[in-house]
Parts: structure tokens; C-alpha cells; sequence
């Protein structure tokens, strides 16, 4: 089911770590970090779309700035087309970030409201030289047209438009710059629901064109569902849970995935699962983090093990690209599928 | 509530270290504007002065050292209370600035009392009554206060009060001659201590006034109101401690304020405070005396904002300690 | 036509905006009109002026007359035209002090809220400590170690006043820095002076200029009263404040009002309408304030 055809890594994340210090400490004694992220390994194939759900707070968005090198990691390294650009001198950055974009969540803030689209577009492509200076009025029709604008827009300002005509000119600013890799964090997230799916056919129907990557943040998991090819799932600044977008909505392992998506209804029946669960207990803090599995402290099937040991992020079964990090629910799955196993063998 | 001692103790702590910076730089530009305004060996220098006499004084003084020695010197000085003397009249600094201060405390306090006890119940008035008639003509009123010159009221109510009417003494603190008493200071303090209440009105009926409306707007005066208490009720019971930290801000904002405006007003008035014997030092050049002055007064002003914030630190709760 | 009308109205730019509901504010447009006539008068002194301010004619220490409107002063010069030349130079005063306060409070709030941490500390404790001296106080021992006269107060007043205007744009710069639009700027790879002098500065006007009307303020009002106290503008030349300074003798303050009342009335309404202006941008550039 994977390997359809032979994907080359984008972007490779590895050990990933962002602390914050927390507010409120004083000038001397030490201070509390919060881990925001907290140690992740994760690698972006070319041309796929990588949805990336969790509760707010899990440093979904931490990681998604540290993909585009807005923020430095605390350790770790993150690797585009094999550069660590997470520790790049900032002339070299300079030339190479282009090919990385973000598309941000408040479309209201995300463009200069003292600026017209004509020069919101025009500036970053200028500077960097990708369109000659007598091409530039020619290319941002082009754009406004990509993203579904017509061009007689281009002389007004932010605020003369709807939420998600201002979506539409964020993406069409990070498409100025010809990127391969878009990181979109909760791009539809403050949009209507009818809105919220013209946005997520435009992006899709660029991703056709353009042939673009996408790591999608989503906080719901409708979005994340209908625009991704695969899913990770965080928790507390970890990734508990991988997988293709189909095989996780239908075979959740983690518990926290399994709670996460019997929490949000699905307007899809066939992806409800039978067995509910709903999380008791509040979410930990980032600052003072559970021992052992970090999500024990909320999850109903715990045994003494996941307060010990911090469990691995490994494929369920060999071979499989499915990665669970609850070795718990692994071992019961295979030893069902063990026994499934045997049952077909007496039928027969 | 123990965590919050501790976070009120060290944020005390902190903002008494960037204090001590600036108190730093207070001495610093003290000590260059000094510097700047010439040595006192010109001041001695005269015909029957010889060069070795100036150069034997220099040593003495410990000009011949680097300037940062010099800094040092003089910081070592300050430390022990040596403020230098003055060129006029050879007294310590610190001694005209100890004999002056009293009269200079005195307007200042009268004057912020009056003040407040203008501003106050004006500014809650206004904020209760907003956009109606009277709130326009207090907002306006209040404009007028900050914005007439405190010098040129002066001449006013001199021509007004001691010119025209002849009730009130235009200068100095006491009756020359007279037998004195409290009710004769009293007399001679009542036009400027209004001139400056009058300004520091001024300036705060609208600061008191926008504060007073953010509490109005607040959940919980709503809440208390829609209990039906009373409007007054409520903005007594509820909202006059929230209040409380707008003026205490208003209090630690005054004091800089206050300082110029006595410069001013105690020289209209003769009053024979700070202001006037700064003002005859600057006219004299006697820089001794200006530069004691501008130290001491620079280091009220910042005693008052470290206290503002400390009290501020007390008094709500829900500051953040950064 | 209702069409037009909205389409008017989105088809605004803020600024459109910020001029409709300044209009609401009656007494900041009565100003507004004021200061505009009042600065045309004073801009034009020299062709409006019926005589020369330093030219002593025939009568001294007239009351009002037709042949001088506001009296002449004890040595004869006509008093309405030294009180136009007056309002000139303490326009131009306050206005060029303001000018060089904001100038240097823009760049050095820019710098610190933009670089922050050692850069910012630095510029913040040196605003501090000028804050913490008693401004008069500072400007009138500026003015006694430096000659007294026209540019140099200008020069004192400018460089003693920049505090708060670094305080505020460090402060807008801070939230901006934080906002997506700047985010974006980073992620696309634009340069340092782009995202600060484009991006940014741009933002900072409002709120910068509003400030500006109260340092224009207060600045015309320190003019008066170091002219008052003698260390401002130096006679011959006029300003309102020097002129203020000859009411402090007896024989004037009680029986020659036409010295000293005009040009107090002067400061005063322009000073007042100056403030009218100030509170009504304000509100204006951000009414939810």
C-alpha cells in the first residue's frame, strides 16, 4: 500500500527539541522549561501532504516554525534536501528558505494592513530576484489568478477582503517564492465550514499543479483528513502515533489517537469506532512532565510499564510504515492477529 | 499564597537591580554635566593667582587624575553625603539643600492632596456620567487645567487675589516682620499650591476618568449591578479598589512633574524652597548647587517609581512578575 | 446610490477613515481650524505685521488704539506685531523640537524593540535615567551651561523630550514583531532594514504622531516658561514667553494688561486646541482605546 512509488525524503527531522522558559520564575534559582517539543523524528516525502493533529498546546505549531527555521531548536537538527537548516548561518538561510514557505493561521495578521496586495506580492519576489522588475505586473495577475482572484484586486487593501479571500492571497504569497515544501499551520481553521473547503480544494489543486509538499497543521481533524496522504499524531510535544491517512483513521493504535478522533465526530460513519474513548483527567503540563509514557496519567488501558519506561515510536508489525509509540496496544494487536490467525487456520 | 510572597520578593528584588543602573546614570550625567560646565580651577584662576598655585590646587583637588578617577573620587564623596559647596557662598551642598527642602516637601504634599481631592471624585464623575453634557465640560475643564501655563495663572491670581482684592500675600512663605504662625504660612502657601493642584488636577481628572471606565466595564461591576446594587453602591464597594491603582501610578507619574513645576512657582512666589535656590544657582552659575539638586531630586523621582511599582506589586493581584 | 455609498466607504484607506471619525470630535475640528489660521498668521508675521517688531515708534506704553491695535509696549514697539512674531517663533520652536525628539525617539525604538536583549537593555536604562530627572529641571541646566537663545533651546527641548517616544514605538514594535505579517517576512528571507523600515516603521505612524501633538504641547509650554524664567528665547528677539517675563514687574502686572494677558491667551489656546487635536487622533486612530 506504501510503496506505490519510491518517495525521496524532503525534509528530514531529527531529535527535535524546543524549551521555552515558563513565565513567572524569578532572576535567580532555576528556571522551569517547558518542552514544547519534546524529541521528535519525523521525515517529509516529496509530494505528499503530512497532517499533523494533536490538542492545542502539544507544540504542533512550535515544530511547524522550526520547519521553516523561524525558530532555532533547543537540540536536534532539521534537514531540508539533507541541509541542517535549523543551524545554517543566516546568509546562507537567506538564499535557500524560499523554497520553504508558511502559510499562517490569521489571515487577518498575516498581511501588513498599511499595504496593498500589489506590494505585499511584489516585494519578497523582487528581492530575491525571481521575477524581473517589468515581468512583476504580469506574474501577480498570475498569482491572484492561481489562487482564484481576479487581478483588479491587486491595488487594495487586506482589509476590503473576506477571511478566506485573505487565505487565498497567503497562499498565494508563499507560492510567490516557488516553494517545494509548504508548512500550513491551521490554515482554515478561523474560516467558515463552506469556506474552510474552498480553501482546501485550492490547496489541493495547487499541490496538482505545482506538484508541492505540504505539512498540514490542522486542530481539526475534517481538514486534516480530507487534504492529507499521511498523519502524525502529537501528544505533549511527541509523536505517539503515524500512519497513512486511511489505515489511521481505521486502525487507530494509540490510545491518545483513538480518543482524539472518537472526540471529534466524523461526518464519514465508516470511520467511527466501536469502542469510545473519552479522556478523564487534565492535560499535564509541558513544564512538568509525567515519567514514563507522557500520556499514562489520562489513559484507560495504562499498566505499570507505561510509568516507567518512555516507549518508542516503531513500526506495529515489520515492514509496516504504520508507527505506534503505545507498545501496550502493539503487543495486543498482534497477538489478535495472532489468533485471528489461527482461527482462519481451523476454518480451513 | 506562599508562592506569591516569594514571586512579590523577588520581583522586589529584580526591579530594585534595573533600578541600580539608572541610578548609575544618574550619577554619570551628574557628574558630566559638571565636568562640562568647567573646572573649578577657572573659577579661582585671577591675575594674582600664579601657575604653581593652580597646579598645586589641582593635585589637591585630584584633577591631575584620569577622568574615571576622578568619577570615582566624586562618587566616593557622594557616598559619604559630600555634595561639594557651593562657589557663591562656600556652605556645604548639602546643607542648603537640607534648610530648603522642608518648605519644597510642604508645597509638594499640600498641592498633591488638592490635587487628588480634585481629581478623584471628578474624574469618577465623569467616567459614571460619560458622554453626557457635564462628563464634556469636566473632559474640557480638565484640558483647560493641563494646558494654561502654571507661571501665567500666577500673574493672574496675584493681579486677582493680592493686587485687586489684597486677601492673599504674593511671596515669600512667612510675613516679613510679622509674628508668624501656622495660619500665616497657611496664608502665604493657599495661591501656589492651588496653581499647582490645578495643574496636577488637570492632568488627571481624563487618566483617572478612562481608568475608572475599564473598570466600569469589567464582568464583575456588571454582575454587582445587575444584582441591583446601586450605581454608586457599586462603584464604591466594588470598583474604588481597582481605582486605587490608577492613582497610585498618578502618585509615582506626579513627583518629576512637580519637581519642574516648583522650579517655576517658587520662584513666582519667592518661596524659599528647593525650586528658588536652584534657580538662583543657575542664574549664578554656582553648579555645586544645581548639580546636588538635580541628584537628590533625580533620586526621589526614581525612589517613587520603584516604589509605585512595588505598591503596585501589592495592591493587584493579578500583575505578572516579568 | 446606497451602492456607491458602501462602496466608498470599504474602498477607503484607514486613513479615511481616521479623518471621519476625527470630524465627530466638534471642539478638535474648532482646533484644528485655529491652529491652521494661527500658524498661516504666523507663518506670514512679516507681510501681515503692521510694523516692525523691534522698531520703536512714538508711543510708549499705550493701551490699545486703532493705531495699534494691542498697544505698544514701554519702548514703543507695537505690540501686535511682536506678538505675531512671538506666536512664529515659539511655533517654531515647539515644532522643531518635536520633530528632532520624535526623530531620535523612532530610531532608537526601532532599534531596541526590534534587536531586544542587550541593545534594548542598554536604550531602555538610558531612558530611564533621562526620565528620571525632573525635566525642567534638565533643560534648564542645559540652558544655563549652553548659552540661552533660539536654537539651542530648540536643540535642548529635542534632546531631553525623545523618552516617551522611544517607550512607545519599542512597544509597537514588540507586539508587531509578533504578528504573522512579520513571521512572513522572516520565512520569505527579507532583509533586516525591509521589515524594519517597511513593515514596521509604517505601523508606528498612528500611534507616533498622536504622541507628537502632546510633545508639540509641551514643548511650546517650556518654551514659555524658560523665556519666563529668562534662560529661553533672548530679547530683542520675541517669543510669548520673554514677553510673559516683563509682567513679573508690578507696574505692568497691575495696570498694563495689554503686555501680558494676549500673549498668555496665546499659549493657552494653543495649547488647549493642540491637546483637543492630540485626544481626538487619538481616539480616532484607535477607538477602541
Amino acid at each position: 500500500m506504501f510503496h506505490k512509488e519510491i518517495k525521496e525524503p524532503l525534509m528530514r527531522i531529527e531529535n527535535l527539541r524546543k524549551d521555552y522558559p515558563a513565565k513567572g520564575t524569578g532572576l535567580i534559582g532555576h528556571k522551569n522549561m517547558i518542552h514544547s517539543v519534546d524529541g521528535i523524528d519525523l521525515t517529509i516525502y516529496e509530494g505528499e501532504t503530512l497532517g499533523i493533529v494533536g490538542e492545542s498546546g502539544c507544540g504542533k505549531s512550535t515544530m511547524g516554525r522550526q520547519m521553516v527555521a523561524l525558530e532555532r531548536p533547543t537540540s536536534g537538527r532539521v534537514l531540508y534536501k539533507e541541509q541542517d537548516i535549523s543551524n545554517m548561518p543566516a546568509g546562507q538561510l537567506q538564499k535557500i528558505r524560499t523554497e520553504f514557505q508558511m502559510i499562517f493561521q490569521d489571515s487577518t495578521s498575516s498581511l501588513n494592513p498599511r499595504k496593498q496586495i500589489y506590494d505585499i506580492l511584489a516585494a519578497p519576489m523582487l528581492y530575491h530576484g525571481i521575477v524581473k522588475k517589468e515581468n512583476i505586473s504580469h506574474e501577480i495577475n498570475r498569482l491572484l489568478n492561481l489562487v482564484g482572484l481576479p487581478s483588479s484586486v491587486r491595488h487594495r487593501y487586506p482589509h476590503e477582503f473576506s477571511g478566506g479571500q485573505r487565505q487565498r492571497i497567503g497562499i498565494a504569497k508563499a507560492l510567490s517564492l516557488k516553494p517545494k515544501l509548504i508548512v500550513c499551520d491551521e490554515p482554515v481553521s478561523a474560516l467558515d465550514v463552506s469556506v474552510q473547503a474552498q480553501v482546501l480544494n485550492l490547496l489541493r489543486q495547487l499541490q496538482e499543479e505545482l506538484r508541492l509538499t505540504y505539512v498540514f497543521i490542522g486542530h481539526g481533524l475534517g481538514a486534516v483528513h480530507y487534504i492529507s496522504n499521511r498523519i502524525a499524531v502529537m501528544y505533549l510535544g511527541k509523536i505517539v502515533e503515524v500512519a497513512d491517512t486511511e489505515e489511521l483513521f481505521n486502525n487507530p493504535i494509540h490510545p491518545y489517537s483513538k480518543a482524539l478522533f472518537d472526540a471529534s465526530p466524523l461526518p464519514d460513519p465508516k470511520c467511527r469506532h466501536r469502542d469510545r474513548i473519552v479522556l478523564s483527567g487534565e492535560i499535564p503540563s509541558a513544564a512538568a512532565l509525567p515519567g514514563g509514557c507522557r500520556f499514562h496519567t489520562r489513559c484507560p488501558y495504562a499498566v505499570d510499564s507505561c510509568r516507567e519506561m518512555e516507549p518508542k515510536l516503531e513500526s506495529i508489525s515489520a515492514g509496516s510504515n504504520h508507527l505506534s509509540a503505545c507498545p501496550v496496544m502493539s503487543d495486543n494487536l498482534r497477538r489478535r492477529d495472532f489468533s485471528n490467525g489461527r482461527e482462519e487456520n481451523k476454518d480451513n | 499564597m506562599e508562592g506569591r510572597k516569594i514571586k512579590i520578593i523577588k520581583y522586589i528584588i529584580k526591579r530594585i537591580f534595573t533600578a541600580l543602573p539608572v541610578l548609575l546614570g544618574i550619577t554619570i550625567i551628574d557628574f558630566i554635566i559638571m565636568s562640562l560646565a568647567g573646572s573649578p580651577l577657572e573659577m579661582m584662576a585671577g591675575p594674582r593667582v600664579t601657575a604653581g598655585a593652580v597646579e598645586v590646587k589641582a593635585v589637591k583637588l585630584g584633577l591631575d587624575q584620569p577622568v574615571y578617577q576622578q568619577y570615582l573620587n566624586w562618587l566616593s564623596q557622594l557616598l559619604k553625603g559630600n555634595l561639594g559647596y557651593s562657589i557663591k557662598n562656600y556652605q556645604p551642598v548639602s546643607e542648603i539643600i537640607g534648610s530648603h527642602i522642608g518648605p519644597t516637601f510642604l508645597l509638594m504634599g499640600t498641592s498633591i492632596i488638592i490635587g487628588l481631592i480634585i481629581a478623584v471624585p471628578f474624574g469618577i464623575y465623569s467616567a459614571v456620567h460619560r458622554y453626557t453634557k457635564r462628563d464634556y465640560a469636566l473632559v474640557s475643564l480638565s484640558f483647560l487645567g493641563s494646558s494654561i501655563p502654571s507661571f501665567f495663572l500666577s500673574l493672574i491670581f496675584i493681579y486677582v487675589f493680592t493686587v485687586r482684592l489684597g486677601w492673599l500675600p504674593s511671596s515669600g512663605m512667612t510675613t516679613v516682620g510679622g509674628e508668624g504662625g501656622v495660619l500665616d504660612i497657611i496664608k502665604h502657601m493657599i495661591m501656589p499650591s492651588m496653581i499647582l493642584a490645578i495643574s496636577i488636577a488637570g492632568s488627571n481628572i481624563r487618566y483617572i476618568r478612562s481608568s475608572v471606565l475599564e473598570i466600569l466595564q469589567q464582568d464583575y461591576l456588571r454582575t454587582a449591578k445587575s444584582k441591583g446594587i446601586g450605581r454608586f453602591l457599586t462603584i464604591n464597594k466594588h470598583g474604588l479598589r481597582n481605582a486605587l491603582i490608577p492613582i497610585v501610578t498618578v502618585l509615582g507619574m506626579q513627583i518629576p512633574m512637580l519637581f519642574g513645576g516648583a522650579v517655576i512657582i517658587e520662584q513666582v512666589f519667592s518661596w524659599p524652597g528647593l525650586g528658588l535656590i536652584t534657580m538662583n544657582a543657575i542664574t549664578g552659575r554656582d553648579y555645586p548647587v544645581i548639580m546636588g539638586v538635580c541628584l537628590l531630586t533625580a533620586v526621589v523621582v526614581l525612589a517613587a517609581n520603584l516604589l509605585t511599582d512595588i505598591v503596585y506589586a501589592l495592591v493587584d493581584p493579578t500583575i505578572k512578575y516579568q | 446610490m446606497k451602492k456607491i455609498l458602501e462602496e466608498n466607504l470599504y474602498g477607503q484607506s484607514g486613513w479615511r477613515m481616521i479623518i471621519k471619525r476625527f470630524k465627530k470630535h466638534k471642539l478638535a475640528v474648532v482646533s484644528l481650524w485655529f491652529l491652521c489660521i494661527v500658524v498661516v498668521l504666523a507663518i506670514f508675521a512679516p507681510v501681515i505685521a503692521p510694523y516692525d517688531p523691534n522698531k520703536v515708534t512714538g508711543s510708549f506704553g499705550r493701551p490699545p488704539t486703532l493705531e495699534h491695535w494691542l498697544g505698544t509696549d514701554q519702548i514703543g514697539r507695537d505690540m501686535l506685531s511682536r506678538l505675531l512674531y512671538a506666536t512664529r517663533c515659539s511655533l517654531l520652536v515647539g515644532f522643531a523640537a518635536t520633530i528632532i525628539s520624535t526623530i531620535i525617539g523612532v530610531i532608537l525604538g526601532l532599534v531596541s524593540g526590534y534587536f531586544g536583549g542587550f541593545v534594548d537593555n542598554i536604550i531602555m536604562r538610558i531612558t530611564d535615567t533621562i526620565m528620571s530627572f525632573p525635566y525642567i529641571l534638565l533643560v534648564l541646566v542645559a540652558a544655563a551651561i549652553f548659552e540661552p537663545g533660539l536654537w539651542n533651546i530648540i536643540l535642548i527641548l529635542g534632546l531631553v523630550d525623545w523618552p516617551g517616544v522611544a517607550r512607545l514605538v519599542r512597544g509597537s514594535v514588540l507586539s508587531l514583531r509578533e504578528t504573522d505579517f512579520i513571521k512572513g517576512d522572516m520565512v520569505a528571507g527579507m532583509p533586516r532594514r525591509y521589515i524594519l523600515f517597511s513593515e514596521i516603521l509604517p505601523n508606528t505612524i498612528a500611534p507616533v504622531l498622536v504622541y507628537a501633538t502632546t510633545v508639540f504641547a509641551i514643548s511650546i509650554l517650556d518654551e514659555a516658561a524658560l523665556s519666563f524664567l529668562g534662560m529661553g528665547v533672548q530679547p530683542p528677539t520675541a517669543s510669548l514667553g520673554n514677553i510673559l517675563n516683563g509682567a513679573e514687574s508690578i507696574t505692568i502686572l497691575t495696570s498694563k494688561f495689554w503686555l501680558w494677558i494676549p500673549a498668555g491667551l496665546i499659549v493657552i489656546l494653543l495649547v488647549i486646541s493642540i491637546n483637543f487635536i492630540g485626544d481626538a487622533l487619538r481616539d480616532a486612530v484607535d477607538p477602541t482605546a
